[in-house]
């Protein structure tokens, strides 16, 4: 934010940056191997919908979009903050396709002008010992972390540091630690 | 090429220049009186400064201090940190700390002088009466006043009038003009006249100032939720019980009632006193900027 901008009292609305997405597959290549985390092929992507008329009719195509193709339909749930997850599943679990999916999403969204809108997107992983593991996208940022969610409310920060430091070299790891916000029970993880 | 929704208000920018123009203006006049008087208008600049400084550098504990409000760690008011978590994210802005101030006076302010060092605090009057989505929409409020950085910009504004405020009653005491003892019952006179006239004029100034900022605010509340409409509920909720409570203990806290949600006085329309000199616009200004922003959201 400039200056004038905090002169003016205004703010110009963080725009989404929408290609790294497209890394999540071949660090999870990298997860598998190392950690035997497997993806799940389920995504979700979060984003606040506005009021008014404009937004229901993105969300409508959006949905359609998705549902276009044959794979299992895409699921709408509400958050308790007011967000709505758009959860997308491919079966067989297919992390590439579950990707192009989001970033659908994310297009129409911003095409529609709803840029601003978007939260964050995750996908999720298992592993054999049934411990869940999600990477969540920060659209502003540009950044990912992990989220290992362990009961009610617990997380495991062990396993979030040993994946940061696994995934270092792949994708844009958030840095600042204080902007690994908890996503507890978020749809479709 | 993706449009935007989420633009500026050019009106509101254009009125938030003249404001500041114009207490630029009478900055340089003020100056130049000091200097045409030649006395020592170093140090009176330079300890009017100096006192500016500490309160804007310790402005979040002298809040926090004053509305008897304590910081939260994310583990003593997890939906409240959870909700301003997500809000930063959306804005992509530093999360600044979470206060809560023991009131049954439904209001909330941020305060601190950069983004990370600033405070946000609501009292407990606040989360009794609200629901999530108006909570939300008082939060992202807050964080857009953290985000323009209000703190700062209105304790720069508020320079003149306090350089005037101090500068009348130097005169008043006679001590600034101590050697020009033949001339001194005239100049004395004009000092403190237009010492005075400095001072209403600024203060007048620094108010319109904070009714833009908090309209800015708004908007950027309105803009970050996507729900103009929760935000007005919230401001008639609470400006409408507001009025019934005593205004005393509000106003006593000047730089707090400076970035408080809601002051609480409300004004009607038109020019009265009591519209020139609030620190907040009316609530019918304020509604009125939110239907228009829902307005352009849902535009097709």
């Amino acid at each position: 934010m400039g200056f004038l901008d905090a002169v003016m009292g205004r703010r110009q609305p963080a725009k989404p940056n929408l290609d790294a997405l497209f890394a999540v597959p071949s660090a999870a290549i990298t997860l598998q191997v190392s950690m035997d985390m497997q993806p799940t092929g389920r995504g979700s992507v979060a984003f606040r919908a506005p009021e008014g008329r404009a937004f229901a009719d993105v969300e409508e195509q959006v949905r359609a979009l998705l549902d276009a193709d044959a794979g299992p339909p895409v699921e709408v749930a509400a958050d308790g903050f007011g967000f709505t997850w758009l959860v997308v599943r491919t079966e067989p679990a297919d992390l590439a396709a579950a990707v192009t999916d989001l970033h659908a999403v994310n297009t129409c969204l911003v095409e529609a002008g709803f840029g601003p809108q978007l939260l964050c997107s995750q996908v999720s992983f298992r592993d054999p010992n049934d411990r869940v593991l999600a990477l969540v996208y920060l659209y502003k940022r540009g950044t990912f972390y992990p989220f290992a969610p362990t009961g009610v409310e617990q997380r495991d920060n062990i396993l979030e540091l040993q994946v940061r430091d696994l995934l270092l070299r792949e994708l844009p790891v958030e840095q600042d630690l204080s902007r690994w916000f908890a996503v507890w029970s978020a749809p479709g993880l | 090429m993706a449009r935007t929704r989420f633009g500026t208000d050019r009106g509101l920018v254009t009125r938030m220049t003249a404001t500041l123009f114009g207490l630029g203006l009478l900055y340089v006049i003020l100056a130049a009186l000091l200097y045409a008087l030649g006395f020592s208008a170093v140090f009176v600049i330079g300890l009017t400064g100096a006192m500016l400084l500490a309160q804007w550098w310790f402005s979040d504990s002298l809040a926090l201090a004053a509305m008897r409000a304590v910081v939260v760690e994310p583990a003593q008011a997890p939906q409240l940190h959870a909700m301003v978590d997500r809000l930063c994210a959306m804005a992509d802005m530093d999360k600044p700390r979470i206060g809560i101030a023991d009131s049954d006076v439904p209001n909330a302010f941020a305060t601190g002088r950069t983004p990370k060092r600033s405070v946000v605090v609501v009292t407990t009057g606040l989360l009794r009466r609200l629901d999530q989505e108006e909570l939300e929409g008082v939060l992202a409020h807050e964080l857009s006043h953290v985000a323009h950085r209000d703190v700062t910009v209105m304790t720069v504004a508020s320079f003149t009038a306090i350089l005037a405020g101090f500068m009348a009653r130097s005169a008043m005491w006679g001590s600034v003009l101590r050697d020009r003892r033949d001339q001194t019952a005239v100049v004395f006179l004009v000092v403190m006249l237009v010492s005075f006239l400095v001072y209403f004029i600024s203060f007048v100034l620094i108010r319109a100032l904070s009714r833009y900022r908090e309209l800015g605010a708004d908007r950027g509340g309105a803009l970050l939720t996507g729900r103009p409409s929760a935000l007005a509920r919230a401001l008639q909720k609470i400006t409408g019980e507001m009025g019934r409570i005593p205004t005393r203990d509000i106003r006593q806290m000047e730089p707090v009632s400076a970035f408080a949600f809601a002051p609480a006085l409300t004004g009607g329309r038109g020019i009265s006193l009591e519209s020139i000199l609030s620190t907040h616009p009316p609530l019918e200004r304020r509604l009125e900027q939110l239907a228009r922003i829902s307005a352009e959201i849902g535009e097709r």
